[in-house]
């Protein structure tokens, strides 16, 4: 099963406080007018250039393998590892905003509308993970129609160069995915044009097949920590 | 409130009409242009900085007041000749080659112009040779580079050896950023320091250059 989608702006359009918290902002700052007009003209910019697309494949574990091993330079013991192997269901995805938002984040920096540029990167980049998790909603429903999603049973999405999956791993998902059908192109660098694209795998499985502690050795250079929010979320699904 | 303060103050307003317009009208008053620049324009981004690290004000306040001081030196611009002209240093700046992403190199060559410091921006995607290129044309004292994959995070110790090859190393100092780095990925590939946001890449270029 292989499926393109475009998806409207307005279903991945992200809220102002989260576009804020983006900027160092904490949930709750008591913020002024002027930065509260700026999100949202970023707002109503993002949805009238965001290009929403996502491609979404499925996939069998053998299938996997090779694509998550990629160049070789995993690192090991990384826990995408185990929990492939304990999955019910797997499917590649790529999704990207589209290049016209891109293009205009540079034009508002090269006219020195920088806040204006800088919201309307963080409104991007939070819409790419919005349309991410869009993807990985569809797959759940197809699996729920079909009875493939019991009770138990949850999602989880991972991204080559996050927990240990080597972001040289992109060269193979390129290859088994050709994302360059919905607009994305890779670099030697192995960095996705548009910039503000998510590629990766969603695993479907039991929810106890996800557990995994942030203390693997590559956990301690990690800033994000998602993981964390991540198998929250899961837990609750 | 005196004109200067007046500058300053519409600075840190973000007011970018208004600092052009009262620049205009300081100079056609006989402010010198050294003194608009320093007490009006980079004293005003100075505090600017300083409400930014004490987090009274957030990132939009600081690239809306950047914006306004670019305003008021786009007025003095024509004017600023020899001594005037003369700036804190020169820092290059870019994206390594093979990396894109350019936000946060971008804010940090907005928080070194607002401190006063000329920037030469390379862009993204740029070869080794050109930072040493760049920064031996311009005589700059600080080669800036930024990288956000790990896969492009070597390149910034090829120009690390490109600089001591070329008897750069010491002359001209060497930091790094980006969110894959980290003080020991720096002192791994003998950058002089690695600056986590913009405002410390400010700290970090006046502390090397001796600026209070």
């Amino acid at each position: 099963m292989r499926q393109t989608f475009d998806i409207s702006p307005a279903r991945v359009t992200p809220s102002v406080e989260v576009i804020l918290k983006n900027q160092g902002i904490p949930l709750g700052t008591d913020i002024n007018r002027r930065i509260h007009e700026l999100a949202g003209e970023a707002l109503s910019k993002y949805e009238r250039l965001a290009r929403p697309k996502a491609l979404l494949m499925r996939i069998s574990q053998g299938e996997f393998e090779p694509v998550y091993r990629g160049l070789g330079r995993n690192e090991t013991p990384a826990p995408l590892d185990a929990i492939y192997h304990a999955a019910s269901t797997l499917a590649l995805f790529a999704v990207t905003i589209g290049e016209p938002i891109c293009e205009e984040i540079s034009r508002l920096f090269e006219t020195q509308d920088y806040a204006a540029a800088a919201m309307l990167d963080a409104a991007a980049s939070e819409g790419a993970e919005l349309i991410a998790h869009e993807a990985e909603w569809r797959l759940r429903d197809q699996l729920n129609e079909n009875e493939q999603l019991p009770t138990g049973h949850g999602s989880m999405a991972f991204s080559p160069g996050y927990c240990g999956w080597h972001i040289s791993a992109q060269a193979k998902l390129f290859d088994v995915l050709r994302p360059e059908e919905i607009g994305i192109s890779l670099n030697d660098s192995f960095l996705m044009n548009p910039l503000k694209s998510v590629t990766g795998v969603i695993v479907v499985g039991p929810k106890e097949i996800f557990d995994f502690d942030d203390s693997f050795r590559f956990c301690g250079e990690c800033r994000a920590h998602t993981c964390i929010d991540r198998l929250k979320i899961l837990r609750e699904q | 409130m005196d004109i200067l303060e007046n500058i300053s103050q519409s600075l840190q307003n973000g007011e970018p009409d208004t600092v052009a317009e009262l620049t205009g009208k300081a100079l056609d008053d006989g402010v010198p242009v050294k003194e608009l620049l320093h007490k009006g324009l980079l004293s005003g981004m100075e505090v600017v900085g300083e409400r930014f690290k004490a987090h009274e004000i957030f990132l939009p306040d600081v690239l809306l007041a950047a914006k306004a001081m670019y305003a008021g030196m786009e007025v003095l611009k024509p004017l600023m000749v020899g001594e005037e002209a003369a700036t804190s240093g020169t820092v290059v700046i870019g994206t390594v080659q093979g990396d894109l992403h350019d936000i946060g190199k971008n804010l940090v060559g907005i928080m070194l112009r607002g401190a006063g410091f000329n920037v030469v921006d390379l862009g993204k995607d740029v070869p080794p040779e050109r930072f040493i290129e760049e920064a031996q044309r311009t005589g700059a004292r600080v080669i800036g580079m930024s990288a956000l994959l790990t896969t492009t995070m070597p390149v910034m110790g090829l120009v690390v050896n490109l600089a001591r090859e070329r008897g750069l190393l010491g002359k001209v100092k060497i930091i790094v950023g980006g969110a894959p780095l980290s003080d020991e990925y720096a002192q791994q590939i003998g950058a002089d320091a690695y600056c986590f946001d913009g405002m410390n890449a400010v700290d970090c270029v006046k502390g090397f250059l001796g600026i209070n």
